[in-house]
């Protein structure tokens, strides 16, 4: 279980453009659910997934993973626990080496690294079999060079290492966002089958409310840094683009009227 | 060019060829660029130096180089990792503040270390003399460091040594703390550096404070010609790439100190001139390549 109390983080805190990017999350994840988060821009949704990463410290509140206070932790100890696919597609692998040696990175994940050889011999069956099931043909390409490869494959081939070492907790950042249509759909496919193969709990930021409808077992909708909307199963089941579209809209509306407020 | 040159340019590029490996480690696989080595090269001399004199065995003080070597470039890397230093500035500082500790290791500018006991003494003991030994000898290390550093980038922590160069992103959220792998990295790039220079103190017979002036573009350029002779393609051949480089720059440097057109000829003074042009040439070379579609 993941607990998310009153997570609040700054941009330029005390400066002169002070923004709260996340003004008090509160927050509980179940094993095993599968989260959508949707928001407009400046929504907080990113930010959200970056403090649960570590890439940036939040200013108030804990994060606790399995009764562990994981919040003064450096990302790169949260990484034990969190697997992550980016936005950008060249983000989760290595363009210079090969794809055998970054799936031998994400196997050592949260591990201690020593000197032994990086790609053993054992590892090569179980990534053959894990690439196959991408359907992409890289089951036999383990010595290429990640760079030799199109972004929708980088993006596959992330997804495939997040979860090589089964995470806590799966971040996904519109990780289709930057992939045509296509391979969007394929990526999807793919992630909805490691989730639910891997009982996976996972956050997915979106920005597609059909997306968001389809997916997952939970809907969040985010709003100045705070959560607006939080659905569950059969509610959600039930929810339509209008009801989310009517809810924004609402929000915006209740925006106006406090800046009216202000401004008399 | 005599066969003398000859030998003595496959020595120096030997020699130099470990430092030009330590190059290759922070320019090309962290993407550091460290000019700590201007300094790391004479304190390994002095320190191997000061310690033969000491009368430690030649062997030991070359482990005690790269010992203070590694300490030199951890300096660098903990002011750019920890205190936020540009990585650049960080290594001229190190660089800068070694001029001083180099001549306290040494007690002045030099240490001579004429008659003193040195790594090559046992095969000149064979019967061998020194313009034939110091290329082999140097050969044979230049050799088997390079070996040792291939092994190294194909473990698990080379491995992450590798992707802190080319994706920190990735690499943290694979669980890696690259703040103690770049001190690693660099101080291990160090360490050779340091250990290139005892070898080179050992073999001239004297530690100067002086002797690292221009090493990072001997380094650069030894790096950037043997790429291209020899391609990037791999670890393996991007090691030996760097030796290779090496020995064709110092090959290169000789041919040109031989050259003579009426009254002019290069002086030793000129390489630097020499270098630098070369390494702006190999630099933008590719690029000019593109922009007159050459090639």
């Amino acid at each position: 279980m993941i607990a998310i109390e009153h997570l609040v983080k700054y941009f330029n805190r005390r400066g002169v453009n002070e923004v709260i990017a996340l003004s008090g999350i509160d927050l509980t994840i179940e094993r095993g659910e599968f989260i959508t988060v949707i928001g407009s821009n400046g929504a907080g949704k990113s930010t959200l997934l970056n403090c649960l990463a570590g890439t940036f410290r939040h200013d108030e509140g804990r994060i606790v993973i399995n009764g562990k206070d994981i919040s003064p932790w450096p990302e790169y100890r949260r990484a034990r626990f969190i697997g992550r696919v980016f936005q950008n597609p060249l983000t989760g692998t290595c363009a210079s080496l090969t794809i055998e040696q970054n799936m031998a990175l994400a196997f050592r994940r949260g591990a201690r690294r020593g000197l032994s050889f990086g790609v053993k011999a054992a590892y090569r069956r179980e990534f053959m079999e894990r690439l196959a099931m991408l359907g992409l043909g890289l089951e036999h390409r383990l010595k290429n060079a990640v760079g030799l490869l199109s972004g929708g494959q980088r993006q596959a081939l992330t997804m495939l290492m997040a979860s090589l070492v089964q995470p806590e907790l799966l971040l996904l950042d519109e990780h289709t966002a930057a992939l045509d249509p296509k391979t969007a759909r394929k990526i999807l496919d793919l992630t909805r089958c490691i989730v639910s193969e891997e009982h996976l709990t996972t956050l997915m930021v979106t920005h597609n409310m059909k997306q968001a409808l389809a997916f997952g077992s939970r809907l969040l909708m985010l709003h100045n840094g705070r959560v607006i909307l939080d659905v569950k199963e059969d509610e959600k089941r039930s929810l339509t683009k209008d009801d989310l579209l009517s809810r924004f809209y609402d929000m915006q509306g209740e925006e106006v009227e406090s800046d009216r407020m202000l401004l008399t | 060019m005599t066969w003398f040159s000859f030998l003595g340019a496959l020595e120096q590029g030997f020699v130099y060829g470990i430092m030009a490996l330590g190059v290759y480690l922070t320019f090309r696989v962290l993407d550091f660029p460290d000019l700590t080595v201007d300094g790391s090269l004479p304190l390994g001399a002095s320190v191997s130096a000061v310690a033969i004199t000491a009368g430690i065995d030649p062997f030991v003080s070359l482990l005690m180089a790269a010992g203070a070597g590694f300490m030199a470039g951890a300096v660098t890397a903990v002011l750019n990792t920890k205190l936020k230093i540009l990585h650049l500035l960080a290594s001229i500082l190190t660089m800068i503040a070694l001029y001083s500790i180099n001549i306290r290791i040494m007690d002045g500018p030099n240490v001579s270390l004429l008659g003193k006991a040195t790594v090559l003494d046992p095969l000149l003991g064979l019967g061998m003399s020194g313009y034939v030994a110091a290329p082999l000898a140097f050969a044979g290390v230049a050799v088997t460091v390079t070996g040792l550093l291939i092994w190294f980038l194909h473990t698990e922590l080379g491995q992450a040594l590798l992707a802190t160069g080319d994706n920190p992103q990735m690499i943290v959220s694979q669980g890696v703390n690259t703040h103690n792998l770049i001190i690693f990295g660099v101080g291990l790039s160090n360490a050779m550096v340091a250990f290139s220079g005892a070898l080179i103190a050992q073999n001239q017979g004297a530690a100067d404070a002086n002797m690292g002036v221009g090493t990072i573009i001997a380094g650069l350029a030894s790096v950037i010609v043997g790429e291209t002779v020899l391609g990037t393609k791999g670890i393996f051949r991007a090691c030996f790439a760097a030796i290779i480089g090496s020995v064709i720059y110092r090959l290169a440097i000789a041919m040109a100190l031989s050259m003579k057109w009426g009254a002019f000829s290069f002086t030793p003074s000129d390489l630097n001139l020499i270098t630098a042009l070369l390494v702006v040439l190999a630099l933008t070379a590719p690029k000019l390549k593109e922009r007159f579609g050459l090639g």
